[in-house]
């Protein structure tokens, strides 16, 4: 089934959240897509506890504050968001819509694209191994959707967030798990870190102090691990690697595009923040033009009048009157307020 | 006029003008120099990770708690090892040299 619909957002981090205020405002819906399974970008992602101090009028407010307070403003203009997957092509259908594949086969047809990708989608980081490729999605996994596969098997987690511990306390219950940190600190919720100090004393997990250095076919189990530590190198039999090092950012696919890029940013106008193609708009940290400044304060104002210039494809015959939320009736009523 | 040495990954050296105040990942990135520094320098990934000379190590602030932290998503770390965008230039560091850590 494919849905329909005006806007199609690329992207779900904050300048992409405002964007659904600003073009609800004019009568305008979206879609958005993101490859993290929840709202809010790096804000959410990066740095959910950290403190912002240049939003207007937000003396102080963390990522994850940001992030929710937003997702409220956007909230009477009920937004659709493909969460946990990335939009793979898009296609022109005709001479005045798009058609959007995402990764996870979904299509969506709409009048105007709004990347707002931030710095890319995020990826996992994957240790620098040699050959570490060739094990992947076979006894090298960077998530995990089934975890019944690992049921009385060997796992060894690498990492030091909060994913490693996570992982590392459940998959205690069903497997013979070891974790690999370079230090015996750890940067996760105190609970689950206690929660796994409470098992290596039970003998429940094994901890191991060291890095990964290589990764080969194994003798009694599927594959060989070695680490070091103090310049000594082991090696462990495993039949499971999970290496949970956060994740990066990549441009993807939006590099295949067919827009002007430069140094992996899209060019845009100053006056509408349009793209080298027309009706493909592009707002935050993603885009560039002379003077560019990366804040979130920026993003906000090329999503307003981004907003402005999607109206003309959105509605080509009507003429858009200009109002303020705070006198407008008619916005009011957009807004839900009585 | 201060600089920076900073060593490429595949030992070429470079020395790079440095001015009071930027971090060390800022000086690196704006010669064009391939450092990632994907959050931007707000200690927020560990993509500016270098190894600091050891003669000069014991010369810069220690590392924090978030430095640390952040350093557990970096990979090959070392004693020498620090965030770029932890270490803010100043004349005492004048000469410093780092090398980029593997990507």
């Amino acid at each position: 089934m494919e849905d329909k619909t005006d806007v199609l957002i690329v992207g779900a981090g904050p300048v992409a959240l405002f964007a659904i205020f600003e073009l609800g405002l004019l009568n305008i819906k979206c879609h958005l897509v993101d490859n993290l399974d929840k709202p809010g970008g790096q804000c959410s992602e990066l740095y959910p506890e950290k403190p912002i101090y240049d939003i207007p009028a937000r003396v102080m407010i963390t990522g994850q504050e940001l992030t929710d307070e937003l997702m409220k403003q956007a909230k009477p203009f009920e937004p659709i968001f493909h969460l946990g997957q990335q939009v793979e092509k898009i296609l022109k259908k005709n001479e005045k819509e798009w058609l959007i594949e995402t990764s996870n086969g979904k299509t969506i047809i709409a009048k105007c694209i709004v990347i707002a990708a931030g710095a890319g989608s995020f990826v996992p980081r994957k240790p620098p191994i040699e050959g570490i490729e060739n094990y992947e999605n076979k006894n090298v996994f960077y998530s995990i959707k089934d975890k019944s596969i690992f049921k009385n098997k060997t796992v060894l987690i690498a990492g030091g967030g909060d994913s490693a511990l996570d992982w590392t306390n459940e998959l205690s219950n069903i497997a013979d798990v070891k974790l690999i940190h370079r230090r015996k600190e750890f940067r996760a919720a105190p609970d689950s870190v206690n929660k796994m100090l409470e098992l290596e004393n039970k003998n429940r997990v094994n901890f191991i102090l060291g890095q990964l250095t290589k990764i080969k076919k194994g003798k009694a189990k599927p594959i060989e691990v070695h680490f070091t530590h103090d310049n000594k190198i082991n090696k462990i039999e495993i039949d499971y690697l999970l290496p949970f090092f956060g994740l990066k950012m990549e441009l993807g696919p939006i590099a295949n595009w067919g827009l002007n890029l430069n140094q992996n940013l899209i060019e845009v106008d100053t006056e509408k923040f349009e793209t080298s193609t027309p009706s493909i708009f592009s707002i935050g940290d993603i885009n560039y033009y002379p003077g560019k400044l990366k804040l979130i304060l920026s993003g906000f104002h090329e999503a307003a009048l981004m907003a402005q210039a999607c109206f003309k494809y959105c509605y080509p015959d009507k003429k858009n009157i200009f109002r303020y939320t705070t006198s407008s009736k008619d916005l009011h009523k957009k807004l839900g307020i009585k | 006029m201060n600089k920076i040495v900073v060593k490429d990954r595949l030992g070429k050296n470079y020395n790079l003008p440095a001015n009071p105040g930027s971090t060390i990942m800022e000086i690196i990135r704006d010669a064009g120099l391939d450092i990632e520094a994907a959050c931007g320098g707000c200690c927020a990934c560990a993509t500016c990770h270098i190894y600091v000379d050891n003669e000069w190590l014991s010369k810069l602030n220690p590392k924090d708690e978030d430095e640390e932290s952040m350093l557990d998503q970096a990979f090959e770390i070392k004693e020498n090892s620090r965030l770029g965008c932890q270490i803010e230039f100043d004349e005492d560091l004048n000469g410093i040299i780092v090398e980029l850590a593997p990507d």
